[in-house]
């Protein structure tokens, strides 16, 4: 509690007891003012984020109580028979922003040491604002051009490359007939989470203090072994953080995935066939629902990546927390 | 004199395993410079096929006229909802930047700010959800839902910038301020606020510019509308950019996909000048800030 | 100052270390002066001893400022010299200059050679990290890795594939360095846990770890109390056999005690411009003891600085 602010009346000139108490009273009813008006401010932040939740497992009240929790498993999605699972939806969205994840986040990181280490100053002033236009692209523009540009060109080129060469690992199975795929998508989810994961990390890396880089310099180290051997390492927790960002990201983008996915509705290990995820689900089925417990499936659905999502952010904040540089490492 | 593992007086090239070690870090070089370069790329990429394909279906009347022939109806729409959304976005993120600048310090702060970070990283969808069963449910879709939907996405990155930008007022000011007589509402509306205006617009473009482009609460709040009317009662469906895209590329004949590129590159270019120009904002009022 | 270009010409010639120096004027003595002359002088000849580094008219600059002018001078092996002088007469730069620490900082740029064992280390074929291998340093303020004691010291040797004898290799280079006793049962313990002496004894043990052929030590005492001050100071005692030592030091006392060869670093107007450079070179007890130049018995004796 702050008590800064109370006016000292004898620094003011004589104006009179009865103007100065006024004034007094005035000043500390404005200051209670401004607090109980920020402070509301703020409480509604929490109250929404709070109602948010509400809403979203009260919508999905009459699907918990038919399904209950045996839905997050189930694979059935059929409107027409009031049989519903978020079987598939659960392993599109793991999927695909796990792979996002795993192509995204080292070329992130190899972005982020670019700019904060190896690229000269003036080159670092015009690609790291471009890195970040990359993040400001709508998802439904991106989605768009993934639908109609990347995604026949992976269908002719990418997907039978990886299906010949790596052909071996069921993840790369036989592409089919359009390139709407989960992989496809998955290469649209790491456009969107590359700039968030390489922001971060350029900064976390601009932040490793110069000497102890020094150190390692003048130690007969490579600039390599530098990066290994100091900033990687202390800067571990906050890349991580950041990836988790990235992550959360992946699983609940609705717009871009929808577009490119293909609406699918099996489990399969093959990524070039059609998938679906939560979020794209929710944002293809809903204007179209009309039973109820259609709309309650679909919260249900929200309400498993409302939870997911919670998770993932909630680790990140706290990993970041914990990050610190000059907690010790031993290697 | 120990005899080290080396001769010191050998010429100074690599010697030992250097040479190898020098391979792997210019491997690793080059490896971070192609990330960058492909990141690059890929946005080049991306903003040139929106360019080259959008420019062909833009003209005077694509910009006004409504469904089939433009999207004018959608231009005035999303305007009409990104305004409604940021009216009530910013006040009250400002509040809250103020909340946490002038009031905060303890556990309650720490709180708000995992709130702001929360919602930030809430899945657009869900607050489509949220609104919908808010607002749209039993009722009907409205403007205004839409408006709702945005102000929650808006809302955190209003707080953090005008919040950083607060915090950038040195302490001196307030410490001046205070030792003046001048009570601590005052202090902040009259001398605190004002200088930090730079700062709040910044975060509000920013905010829009993210706005504006958010399709998926829209897509459950604000959907149902035919698109060849401007309709600016913000109490009923208002036709907007993004569903129509969406709508668009959805559909397989040429027409609508030549319209969705027009209407892509009406909003990548809005996205663009109002990123640049919060940027640009954002130095000048560092510049002062500092100087 | 063409007086010393005349005696370090630019583009030094590779000559044999045995050669004696060429005659030199009254300002500048050079390490391993003729019998004659100490004699003369009232003291023990000094052999003639092979110099490590032979700096020639080296000016720095950082962008447009010059911040060291026309320095030449020789460094003899096994000996410790010092670098005294008052603050911001270039010594720091000078001695970072010795291993091509200055690189990263924008704006450099330097002229004149610095020849290492007779090799230009500024040459364009030159490998910056060879040249690093080979001549360590040792900073101000103590920077040891956010990781275990035996890390920070086996670091280096595994970047150099020195992997046979680790642990014996860390253990020599902490004795050398006087820290293993104080650490020998921790050492699996994180290094910043250690106190300021002690991290600073260790970025010593980091570096000697790989038995560089030179140790740059710029101002290793300055950050630390008058206790960790005087365990560096016996340090390097036991260090002058073994390696080639220049320390730079703001502790005229120190560089007393300690250095075999002190070179006074002050401020000259060049051009105009206050920038350093080196006043006077010799063997420590001339230069305290007996200094040519007034401004050095001016600062020797605390009359400035």
């Amino acid at each position: 509690m702050s008590t800064v602010a109370r006016p000292i009346p004898q620094a003011r000139p004589g104006r009179g007891s009865r103007g100065g108490d006024r004034r007094r009273s005035l000043d500390r009813f404005g200051d209670a003012a401004l607090r109980a008006v920020c402070g509301g401010a703020a409480a509604l932040a929490v109250l929404v984020l709070v109602v948010i939740g509400f809403q979203v497992v009260k919508g999905a009240g009459p699907a918990i109580s038919q399904f209950g929790l045996g839905f997050v498993t189930d694979a059935e999605w059929q409107p027409n028979f009031e049989v519903f699972g978020a079987g598939t939806v659960l392993y599109g969205t793991l999927i695909s922003s796990f792979f996002a994840l795993l192509i995204g986040g080292p070329i992130a990181i190899a972005i982020g040491l670019y700019l904060s280490l190896l690229a000269p100053k003036g080159v670092r002033g015009v690609i790291s604002p471009l890195v970040e236009m990359l993040a400001a692209i709508p998802s439904v523009i991106l989605g768009f051009w993934g639908l109609v540009v990347l995604a026949p060109y992976a269908q002719k080129h990418f997907e039978p490359w990886l299906h010949d060469t790596l052909g071996f690992v069921p993840l790369f199975g036989e592409p089919q007939t359009t390139g709407s795929s989960v992989f496809t998508a998955s290469l649209i989810l790491t456009i969107m989470i590359v700039p968030i994961i390489a922001s971060i990390s350029r900064d976390l890396f601009l932040a490793v203090p110069r000497d102890v880089q020094d150190g390692a310099s003048a130690l007969g180290a490579t600039r390599w072994e530098v990066i290994r051997g100091v900033v990687l390492p202390s800067t571990t927790s906050g890349v991580i953080a950041a990836s988790l960002l990235g992550l959360g990201r992946a699983l609940g983008e609705a717009i871009a995935v929808a577009q490119v996915i293909g609406a699918g509705s099996q489990i399969s290990a093959n990524l070039f066939k059609t998938g679906d995820t939560l979020a794209a689900r929710i944002a293809n089925q809903f204007p179209g629902a009309i039973t109820e417990m259609h709309k309650a499936s679909l919260f249900y659905l929200g309400a498993i990546l409302l939870a997911i999502g919670l998770v993932s952010n909630l680790t990140a904040q706290w990993i970041g927390k914990r990050f610190d540089y000059r907690r010790a490492i031993a290697r | 004199m120990s005899e080290g593992p080396f001769d010191p007086a050998a010429p100074l090239r690599p010697t030992g395993n250097l040479r190898r070690r020098r391979v792997v870090s210019q491997v690793a070089e080059y490896g971070a410079t192609a990330a960058a370069v492909l990141a690059v790329g890929v946005l080049a990429i991306v903003i040139y096929t929106v360019l080259a394909r959008g420019a062909g279906a833009i003209s005077f009347d694509f910009l006004v006229k409504g469904e089939p022939d433009g999207i004018g109806p959608m231009l005035v729409g999303t305007a009409e909802i990104v305004a409604i959304g940021t009216l009530i976005a910013a006040p009250i993120g400002v509040l809250i930047a103020i909340y946490l600048t002038e009031f905060g310090g303890g556990r309650l702060s720490g709180f708000v700010r995992l709130t702001l970070d929360l919602i930030n990283g809430l899945p657009s969808i869900i607050i489509g959800l949220f609104v919908f069963g808010l607002l749209v449910n039993h009722h009907k879709q409205s403007a205004v839902a839409a408006a709702v939907a945005l102000a929650i996405i808006m809302l955190p990155i209003v707080a953090r910038g005008t919040q950083e930008v607060l915090a950038l007022v040195p302490e001196s000011m307030r410490e001046a301020s205070d030792a003046l007589g001048v009570s601590r509402w005052r202090s902040v509306l009259t001398v605190i606020l004002p200088s930090a205006t730079g700062g709040i617009l910044t975060a509000t473009i920013l905010a829009v510019a993210r706005a504006a482009g958010e399709t998926a609460p829209l897509i459950l709040v604000d959907s149902v509308f035919d698109g060849k009317e401007v309709s600016l009662n913000p109490f009923e469906v208002v036709p907007n950019i993004p569903v129509k895209i969406f709508r668009l590329s959805e559909e397989a004949n040429p027409e609508a996909i030549t319209q969705a590129w027009g209407a892509g590159l009406v909003l990548l270019s809005f996205i663009m000048i109002a990123g640049l120009g919060a940027r640009a904002l954002l130095a000048r009022s560092k510049a002062r800030m500092a100087g | 100052m063409t007086e010393m270009s005349e005696i370090a010409p630019p583009s030094w010639p590779t000559r044999p270390p045995s050669a004696t120096p060429p005659p030199v004027p009254t300002r500048v003595r050079i390490q391993g002066d003729t019998a004659a002359d100490a004699l003369a002088a009232g003291r023990r000849p000094s052999l003639p001893v092979e110099s490590v580094f032979e700096v020639g008219d080296v000016s720095v600059f950082y962008g447009a400022k010059r911040a060291l002018a026309g320095v030449s001078l020789r460094i003899p092996r096994s000996r410790i010299t010092a670098l005294i002088g008052p603050s911001g007469c270039g010594k720091s730069t000078f001695i970072r200059s010795l291993n091509r620490m200055n690189d990263s900082v924008p704006g450099f740029r330097l002229e004149g050679s610095v020849l290492y064992h007779g090799h230009d280390i500024y040459a364009s074929k030159v490998d910056r990290v060879e040249v690093r291998r080979r001549i360590g340093m040792v900073f101000q303020k103590p920077n040891p890795f956010p990781k275990s004691i035996y890390d920070n010291v086996a670091w280096a040797p595994r970047n150099l594939g020195l992997r046979q004898g680790l642990d014996e290799r860390v253990e020599q280079a902490l004795r050398g360095a006087a820290l293993w006793d104080e650490v020998k049962d921790r050492l699996k313990s994180s290094a910043l846990g250690l106190s300021g002496g002690q991290q600073q004894r260790l970025c010593i043990a980091r570096a000697i770890a790989i038995e560089p052929d030179v140790l740059l030590l710029d101002e290793p005492a300055s950050a630390l109390d008058p206790i960790a001050t005087a365990s560096i100071e016996e340090l390097m005692h036991s260090l002058k056999g073994r390696f080639t030592i220049v320390i730079v030091t703001h502790n005229m006392q120190q560089a007393a005690r300690v250095a075999d060869g002190t070179a006074f670093f002050g401020l000259e107007a060049v051009d105009g411009e206050p920038t350093g450079t080196l006043i006077e070179y010799a063997d420590t007890e001339t230069i305290f003891g007996a200094p040519a130049d007034p401004r050095t018995r001016d600062y020797v004796t605390g009359r400035f600085g």
